[in-house]
């Protein structure tokens, strides 16, 4: 019997993998320019426009306590979709998609001790490297939270 | 999540019985049942006020007749018990044998609540339910069994006419001067008038059914003018096995025996046409028997009485509908198109600012101008008037004054205003709640407003009236207003403010503590409200809809509520204008004008800027602080700042701006549910260049 496979998208933010079920990305885009919204928290850079739909965009880094960092041709917005909610992310790059299975996935409590534990799912061991794996719900439940 | 609904024993014209599936008719049930009920609402209302008022009657007794019609056809039973019976009570009382009492009212009152109950549960569950409403049934017969002595039995005695022979011209049923009015001139325009008897086969089971398909093939294809037994009667079988129909028709008797015959358990069709042969005899005064009920007066001297012996098939026509009913999803996908449209206007005109030709001006104009109207026709579409919310509030009000035992009378005005759709269905339960508050916590008791020099009747009106971009509704009572100490003190109770700083509040900014959650200053709770969850409910559904809600008091006569909303959702004028290196719009709805200011002309009162205007003295907000705009890398020492005066209400304030960019339509889109709740700014819209700009909400930010 083969064990239960879920499909991540895979991308970098520093030196670091980090990945999320795929089902909830909708579409990955290159840089757009983002319009700043007032008081808003921190993490969130503002809203773009997506062929005609406003779409919030957060900061990864800053939601995950990375230090900033200038954007290049590599830089990428992941547009999420979590029943009807609408997001996008900045990260670094985008690099693959990846199949694991669910026994390679690993609890993150010991392996990381600071507070972005609230928002890791799980590590996942995938031929040579570690890609940590993102509860997307929790990234955004301060603004809804309803989901979590 | 409906299931199918089955009609056990369906008898189809070839005699077979099939389950038929109706939860495709559900829709259309729901639809026309909520009119029904609502005209009903109405009409009951007016016989309350004018209880002789014999059109209203029949008008409640068409209502009941046609959802009788629809429930039977649905095969919801205990709907079509319930508008049978209530059938039997307005038919009484059209014909003045039961007078119309506060009582008779009431029990009306029950069967149409009784009934909205039907249509809940069909509208949830796809069923009617179990709720049978059996002490409404019973309240409606006990008005029934009232002074009915001897009607009943003459009634029953004529019910089980056999049709017997007919007599030696053919005729079975027995005319009178009314039938012949009619007949003659049915005659006079060329039509067929066919008496059609109809006997059943003795083995029939279900009389009535059967009675119903044929009545349904009569109906399609004449008026029935006139039937023997009445139809009320062969609805409730109680007919032999024949019954006879007078029928004005453009087919033959050829055609009616054809189709009459090939239903199933038939046993005989005779037809025989009328004449003026057959209608000379009849002259005023002789041969009235009437067929029906006789012993109720036949001296409604006008043709009255032969539409009331006509037989009414239970699905009566509508008169012809000049609306049409559209999937709001299709609207959307409309107003959608229209929003793209005016972009696309828009960037073309960015585009052609180069070279400018008369063409292209023209052109570009006539763009402007296609828009614009069809942009106007959308919205209209779209666009209910608020009657629909308000037409149940009398009902309520009624209602509520019986349950408080005050006494109170509503008053509408505006109901033609109209709002967005979306709107409407929003603004229902926070207005309910409103003007419960005002009925239970502003409205005094009669003998208090007595001793306070008031009329014993409390009022409270309900307004609506346009005024600008927005759609106002107010609802004001006379009642005793707020008690502003009593708040105060309960702030400072709830802890919310110290002594100190709760007593320097002023009485606006006092009363904005209602709204907020869990406060009530009521002291019990009752049935309608004082739980202290409703009123910041209310502000947040107002809020959402992109309004705001204000309330104002004075102590011992009355409180006004006053609700704005916008009036259009999606495009508006709007002033772009730059802060810092940002684009941001304007509303031109909220701008009463725009000028310039000296920095010296700018003065300090309690620490906050203000300017003067033409001898007002009007607050200035720095737009960048508000927003939070970070500084620009050269600093511009400028001498002279650019100010957009912005009303909200009665209130003016002066906003401060870097640089006009220009005026422009924009459509607005919806940050989206991740910001939801965001203050200062009501949304965003996409620039000809593809940018985005943030809408500021003056609203808020004055």
């Amino acid at each position: 019997m083969e064990a239960e496979k879920k499909q991540f998208v895979v991308f970098r933010l520093g030196d670091e993998e980090y990945g999320t079920d795929i089902i909830k990305v909708t579409v990955i885009e290159r840089m757009l320019n983002i319009a700043r919204v007032p008081t808003t928290p921190a993490y969130i850079r503002g809203v773009i426009n997506l062929r005609g739909d406003i779409i919030p965009v957060m900061d990864l880094r800053t939601r995950l306590g990375l230090p900033e960092k200038a954007e290049d041709d590599d830089t990428r917005i992941i547009i999420f979709d979590i029943n009807k909610i609408v997001f996008g992310t900045i990260v670094d790059s985008v690099s693959e998609v990846l199949q694991l299975e669910e026994s390679k996935i690993e609890s993150a409590v010991g392996i990381i001790n600071d507070s972005s534990l609230d928002y890791i799912n799980g590590v996942a061991k995938a031929e040579s490297k570690l890609v940590t794996l993102i509860n997307l719900e929790r990234l955004i439940s301060e603004l809804v939270p309803e989901l979590s | 999540m409906v299931s199918i609904k089955q009609i056990p024993e369906a008898i189809l014209p070839d005699g077979g019985a099939e389950i038929m599936d109706m939860s495709q008719y559900l829709d259309i049930f729901v639809e026309e049942s909520r009119e029904h009920l609502q005209s009903l609402n109405t009409s009951l209302l007016e016989l309350e006020k004018d209880p002789n008022n014999a059109s209203v009657i029949h008008e409640i007794f068409r209502v009941a007749h046609t959802l009788k019609g629809m429930a039977g056809t649905m095969a919801f039973t205990h709907m079509t018990t319930l508008t049978h019976d209530m059938e039997d009570v307005l038919d009484e009382l059209r014909n003045n044998r039961i007078n119309v009492s506060p009582e008779v009212v009431d029990v009306l009152f029950q069967c149409l609540d009784a009934l909205e109950g039907y249509v809940s549960v069909i509208v949830s569950t796809g069923q009617e339910g179990n709720e049978d409403n059996a002490d409404v049934i019973a309240a409606l017969s006990r008005l029934m069994n009232k002074d009915k002595p001897a009607p009943q039995t003459q009634k029953e005695a004529k019910s089980y006419f056999a049709g017997g022979k007919a007599s030696s011209n053919g005729l079975r049923l027995k005319l009178n001067i009314y039938d012949k009015n009619v007949i003659e001139k049915a005659l006079e325009e060329s039509m067929n008038v066919l008496q059609i008897y109809v006997e059943l086969d003795k083995k029939c089971l279900l009389k009535a059914a059967r009675a119903f398909i044929i009545f349904q093939i009569l109906d399609k294809n004449s008026e029935i003018i006139k039937s023997d037994p009445s139809v009320e009667d062969i609805e409730d079988e109680k007919f032999d096995y024949s019954f006879t129909v007078l029928a004005i028709t453009k087919h033959d008797d050829a055609f009616f025996k054809k189709e009459l015959n090939s239903v199933a358990e038939v046993r005989n069709v005779e037809t025989v046409q009328i004449t003026t042969r057959h209608t000379e005899n009849i002259r005023e005064g002789k041969n009235e028997e009437e067929m029906h009920d006789s012993g109720r007066q036949a001296g409604a001297a006008n043709s009255s009485s032969v539409t009331g012996t006509a037989s009414k098939s239970p699905n009566v026509k509508r008169l012809t509908n000049k609306t049409v009913r559209v999937d709001i999803d299709r609207l959307d996908v409309l107003m959608n198109l229209v929003s793209e449209l005016i972009i696309t206007k828009t960037r073309l005109e960015d585009v052609g600012s180069g070279g400018k030709t008369n063409d292209y001006n023209q052109a570009v104009e006539n763009l402007e101008r296609i828009t614009t109207s069809l942009h106007d026709a959308v919205m209209k579409v779209r666009m209910v008037p608020v009657e629909t919310v308000f037409s149940r509030f009398p009902r309520m009000v009624r209602d509520i004054s019986k349950e408080l035992k005050k006494d109170m009378v509503l008053h509408m005005s505006g109901e033609e205003t109209e709002l967005d759709r979306t709107v409407i269905d929003e603004i229902g339960d926070p207005l309910i709640h409103i003007i419960r508050n005002s009925a239970d916590h502003g409205l005094e008791k009669p003998e208090d407003r007595k001793a306070k020099g008031k009329d014993k009747t409390g009022n409270i009106w309900l307004r609506a009236y346009q005024d600008g971009n927005n759609v106002v509704i107010e609802v004001e009572d006379d009642g005793q207003g707020i008690d502003i100490e009593k708040v105060r003190k309960k702030i400072i109770e709830r802890g919310l403010e110290t002594e100190e700083a709760a007593a320097v509040l002023s009485e606006n900014e006092t009363v904005e503590y209602l709204f907020r959650p869990n406060f009530s200053t009521a002291d019990k709770v009752t049935d309608l409200s004082g739980r202290g969850v409703g009123l910041d409910v209310v502000k947040t559904k107002i809020e959402a809809l992109g309004g705001n809600i204000e309330l104002d008091t004075v102590w011992g006569k009355g409180s006004k509520t006053v609700i704005r909303l916008p009036l259009t959702l999606a495009i508006i004028q709007a002033l772009l204008v730059m802060v810092g290196d940002e684009k941001y719009a304007i509303p031109l709805s909220n701008i009463r004008e725009i000028g310039d200011i000296n920095p010296s002309d700018i003065q300090l009162v309690r620490n906050k800027e203000v300017m003067m205007l033409r001898g007002m003295v009007i607050p200035l907000i720095r737009l960048e602080n508000v927003l939070g705009v970070p500084a620009r890398e050269t600093p511009e020492n400028k001498k002279q700042l650019t100010c957009v005066i912005v009303r909200k209400g009665d209130r003016l304030s002066g906003l401060v701006v870097d640089k006009l960019i220009g005026q422009q339509e924009i459509v607005i889109k919806s940050l989206g549910k991740l910001l939801v709740g965001i203050r200062s700014i009501a949304g965003a819209t996409i620039l000809g260049d593809g940018n985005v700009a943030l809408i500021i909400d003056v609203n808020s930010i004055i």
